[in-house]
């Protein structure tokens, strides 16, 4: 009931001290390119941990999704931008007070920072309130923020806090520079002389005037000589100046814990949300996924790669969107088809798909209910030196054998182009050796394969084919369908199309 | 603080757009040697005088007053040249001020705008003492009210205040400039102080409690601190650099536009001047509102010949109140595109509120004066020069408006009498109806002729007559279009007779025009109406 983070429902969900590591399949996914995009414009923020973290409750995910829709609302979303806009500014003031030798610019510049704060505070309690959030993170924020700006400790802070900026802003005094030496005194109410100048000359004025004054830099570093005057400023002004000393000594630590996470937290969602939008304006849909029980029944429809359609999005094109579903008992996906045909992105988007739907938030999908997985395994193959093909051959059993031992039937398990480095034969026997072991455990797979004896391996595989243009086999349309593997006639049509054909060839060849 | 000396209330706009057909009205006109004439060099008096010109003013009131101006400063040249070459030496002189390399420090600003402000206080001082010594010459609302006003605005008090900011703003005493806390505690909000005077500084620090004030000196070796010095003066003079700039500003834009409502009445000496010394007359119009429908002069000349002849010019009566339609024909090189030019010319002086070239002068204000003259390029009768000619009669026709003053010089000849005619009874018909003023020269003798005999009111007819010899008097004559325009004189030059062959042609219902070759007959029953 009482707010702990945005993110986790309870503590011990959260990540642990030391950061998580990323999951091995990032790259083979691409979602170290999605995660990249999501967090390029909030790098302060250190976003990628909890990118690394799937959750397994479906609870967990409920939680986060009420809070992304809770996000879609004008209101709420404009509250927590403006808030986390004014914590920005706040670290700004402490970066200046930081960068600063001097005490009383010091003081300042926190008096100014804590000021932020305070307001930022009642600011988003005030319209996160008026905004009627209904997701159970947003509305134990509101109980938790009421409860903080009732306090005492708050109230004073606030308080004191004003005091201080009023007296700042109420002093004036005086500066007289006489060749080299600058004196500070008390502000005497003496005539303001650029008026003076301009009254005299009132009477010739007949159109406005061009403004001649120059812009000199206003804040930032001060010079020495600036800092002795302030010194002059405060001790002509010791009351107001020995309180600020005091204020900054007995509140360092004025910044509550969990505003700060939750400051931290949210960026997660707003990020993710912006690069969402950017992907819709470039015509990629986004949904939260009804989460399933098992794997019977889930599927998505109108699915891309989001790493590939952000590259997309710069030269103007769209990613293709495919579809999956698994009836029944179905666990085997096996995708065949021609080379450079879109397999390897389908393979991407179906595990992108499956992660994002763990971390809670909306998957590149129209629409999906995906169960969530315990581990998702990725055997993609690696560009590795070509010298030592057993030495290539011995690591990537070493490694299937690993996944295979790990695999529950909650896994789900990726495999692109495996064991090229043997023969077509060898490769077939050991593919179907390792998928029945897992079809043993349940785990779901997803098979990219040339092979195409493995679509039909067993009742459990669903057979799905990337698909050509009827009138010029060469062109690739990228949508992968459901349909019985058609062997290698796509070979022989471009061979066909570029005269390559042994009929061509032999009158091309005539003597 | 305005000049006044154009317009009763209003700023003279030298710069304003001249009107649309400005360099028709030029090149028509003749108008360069009156610019000349007026400028005598000075390049801004002529630009002004030209700007003048093309500004016609329509209400009388204004007339008047410029012509009251005019009558001073033809009573007193002397004083307005001078005035004249104050004002214009004053904006000449400010601009040899450079700002120099540094134009972003507000020091650099302050002391150019002091020393500009220093050569004003001077010129004004100047200004304000001529005033005083010429205020009892003159006696022209206008001038009378400039010079009360100089000696007003700029009396002593005010010019001991110029020179008192001069002294401070040297800052002898040191800057003293007000500050607040800004961002940070940096100072912000620099303004420049006034420093009080030491008993009232001496007082309040005898009364204030605690110390008054902490010093501290840079050290000489200290380059850093020093440059933060400069940076801590810059803000404290950028405010008052930048009020001493604009008030420099407003101050020569006074100069400016006391030399250029000078320079109108300069140019009108000149050219008075120089017309006077060649002996033409020149008067001042009585001007009346455009509805009068006043158009009488006595001895009108075009200013632009008399401007290139060294004899004397000869000089035309017209009694044109009440009409609407002057039509001229008659001999050729017999004074008529003079006389059209007079006209012309007479009337933009008059709307300008100058003389006139003429012994007298009654004339109606009106919108400005517009031109369709024949064309060079019109003279070779191709087809495609009546298309033409008729699309700069459109642009005419767009912009007239009731009352002004349209002059056609030979217009609609790039086709045949027939054609010309039926054309030019259709468009001066419509012309005249419209309220427009029109006065016409042409060779159209069927256009020319059906005007006469219809008898209408408001039309007058001139002819350019040749006397027994054949020799040109220039002087126009009132009287009815004759069938020819006397090249007769020429073929009987050429041909050596003195009867040539007389196909019929119908003369008009005017009495005494039976002759069309050969000798026009001595005395002209036409010739009735006073010269």
């Amino acid at each position: 009931m009482s707010f702990h983070s945005i993110l986790y429902r309870t503590p011990s969900e959260r990540p642990p001290a030391s950061p998580p590591r990323r999951p091995e399949h990032f790259v083979d996914l691409a979602l170290d390119q999605v995660v990249a995009s999501v967090t390029a414009a909030k790098r302060e923020y250190r976003l990628e941990p909890d990118f690394y973290l799937p959750l397994c409750d479906p609870d967990a995910v409920a939680y986060r999704h009420e809070v992304v829709r809770d996000l879609r609302e004008e209101a709420v979303l404009d509250a927590v931008t403006a808030f986390g806009e004014a914590m920005h500014e706040m670290r700004e003031r402490l970066a200046e007070r930081d960068d600063s030798p001097y005490r009383h610019q010091q003081e300042r510049w926190f008096l100014s920072a804590v000021a932020g704060y305070c307001r930022a505070v009642r600011r988003l309690a005030r319209e996160l309130s008026a905004a009627e959030p209904a997701s159970r993170g947003f509305r134990d924020l509101v109980a938790y923020l009421d409860a903080v700006v009732a306090s005492d400790a708050f109230e004073r802070l606030a308080a004191w806090t004003d005091r201080l900026e009023r007296a700042l802003g109420e002093i004036r005094y005086q500066v007289r520079i006489v060749g080299s030496t600058v004196k500070v005194r008390h502000f005497h109410d003496e005539a303001d002389y650029s008026a003076k100048v301009l009254a005299t000359f009132e009477k010739f004025r007949e159109a406005p005037a061009r403004d001649y004054r120059i812009k000199l830099r206003e804040g930032g570093r001060m010079t020495h000589v600036e800092a002795q005057i302030l010194d002059g400023v405060a001790r002509l002004h010791p009351e107001v100046f020995s309180d600020l000393d005091r204020y900054c000594r007995e509140n360092a630590r004025y910044l509550d814990d969990r505003l700060a996470a939750f400051d931290r937290e949210v960026q997660f969602y707003l990020a993710y949300l912006e690069q969402v939008r950017r992907l819709q304006r470039a015509g990629a849909r986004f949904v939260l996924p009804e989460i399933a029980p098992s794997w019977e029944g889930t599927f998505a429809e109108g699915m891309v790669d989001a790493a590939l359609a952000d590259k997309l999005r710069y030269s103007g094109g769209a990613a293709v969107a495919n579809d999956f579903r698994l009836e029944g008992e179905q666990r085997l996906v096996v995708v065949t088809g021609p080379n450079q045909g879109g397999k390897t992105t389908f393979a991407r988007a179906f595990g992108q798909v499956h992660y994002l739907a763990a971390l809670g938030l909306p998957v590149p999908a129209a629409a999906a209910r995906l169960h969530l997985a315990d581990a998702l395994h990725t055997h993609f193959e690696r560009q590795e030196r070509v010298e030592d093909l057993r030495g290539k051959l011995h690591e990537e059993l070493s490694r299937m054998h690993r996944v295979v031992r790990d695999a529950t039937h909650d896994s789900i398990v990726v495999m692109n182009e495996a064991f090229s480095s043997t023969t077509a034969s060898d490769a077939l026997q050991l593919t179907r050796e390792i998928l029945a072991r897992l079809d043993r455990r349940g785990a779901l797979c997803l098979v990219v394969t040339f092979l195409d004896e493995l679509a039909t391996l067993n009742p459990r595989t669903v057979s799905m084919v990337g698909g050509v243009d009827p009138d010029d086999p060469a062109i690739r349309t990228f949508r992968i369908e459901r349909r019985p593997a058609d062997g290698r006639a796509y070979a022989v049509a471009i061979a066909r199309k570029h005269g390559l054909t042994r009929a061509a060839l032999d009158e091309r060849l005539a003597p | 603080m305005k000049v006044l000396l154009m317009h009763r209330e209003l700023d003279f706009q030298a710069e304003r757009e001249p009107p649309w057909n400005m360099p028709d009205l030029v090149a028509d006109l003749g108008l360069s040697w009156l610019f000349q004439a007026m400028a005598r060099g000075d390049e801004i008096v002529g630009d002004v005088c030209r700007s003048a010109l093309g500004q016609s003013v329509t209400d009388v009131a204004t007339v008047h007053y410029r012509q009251a101006a005019l009558r001073d400063a033809l009573a007193n040249p002397d004083a307005v040249r001078a005035l004249y070459q104050l004002a214009a030496s004053t904006v000449e002189d400010e601009r040899k001020h450079y700002f120099g390399l540094f134009r972003n420090h507000p020091d650099t600003i302050l002391r150019r705008s002091v020393e500009v402000m220093r050569l004003f206080a001077e010129r004004l001082r100047r200004l304000r003492d001529i005033a005083a010594e010429q205020v009892a010459r003159f006696e022209s609302g206008a001038f009378d009210r400039l010079f009360l006003m100089l000696q007003t605005e700029l009396d002593e008090p005010f010019l001991a205040r110029i020179d008192a900011h001069l002294k401070d703003l040297r800052l002898r005493q040191g800057l003293l400039m007000s500050a607040r806390l800004g961002a940070g505690n940096s100072g912000s909000d620099y303004v420049l102080r006034e420093h009080a005077g030491p008993a009232g500084g001496f007082l309040r620090r005898l009364v204030s409690k605690g110390p008054a004030s902490y010093s501290f000196t840079i050290p000489e070796r200290d380059q850093a601190g020093f440059r933060a010095l400069d940076q801590l003066r810059d803000r404290g003079v950028n405010l008052v650099a930048n009020a001493l700039a604009q008030s420099n500003d407003h101050i020569l834009g006074f100069f400016r536009s006391l030399r250029d409502e000078l320079a109108f009445y300069v140019g009108a000496l000149n050219l008075h001047e120089t017309l006077a010394a060649k002996g033409e007359p020149l008067c001042f119009p009585a001007a009346h509102p455009p509805e009068r429908a006043r158009r009488r002069y006595r001895g009108l000349y075009d200013p632009s010949l008399a401007l290139q002849l060294e004899r004397r010019t000869v000089g035309n009566d017209l009694d044109g109140d009440d009409t609407r339609l002057v039509v001229i024909t008659g001999a050729n090189h017999g004074g008529k595109s003079t006389f059209l030019r007079a006209l012309g010319t007479a009337q933009l002086m008059t709307e300008c509120g100058l003389f006139v070239p003429a012994t007298e002068a009654d004339v109606s204000l009106g919108p400005g004066v517009i031109t369709h003259f024949k064309r060079e390029e019109d003279a070779g009768l191709e087809s495609g020069k009546l298309d033409e000619e008729l699309e700069r009669m459109a642009t005419v026709v767009d912009h007239v408006a009731g009352g002004t003053l349209v002059l056609l010089n030979e217009s609609f000849a790039s086709t045949n009498e027939r054609e010309g005619s039926d054309i030019a009874r259709e468009v001066l018909g419509a012309l005249v109806a419209g309220g427009v003023r029109v006065a016409f020269v042409t060779h159209l003798y069927d256009f020319a002729s059906s005007m006469a005999s219809a008898d209408e009111p408001g039309r007058l007819f001139l002819r350019a007559p040749r006397s027994d010899d054949g020799t040109r008097t220039f002087r126009l004559q009132e009287g009815a279009p004759l069938p020819t325009s006397y090249g007769g004189d020429l073929f009987g030059e050429v041909f050596g007779t003195a009867a040539g062959p007389s196909p019929a042609a119908e003369p008009a219902s005017g009495p005494g025009d039976g002759a069309r070759d050969g000798p026009e007959p001595a005395s002209d029953p036409q010739l009735g109406s006073p010269t």
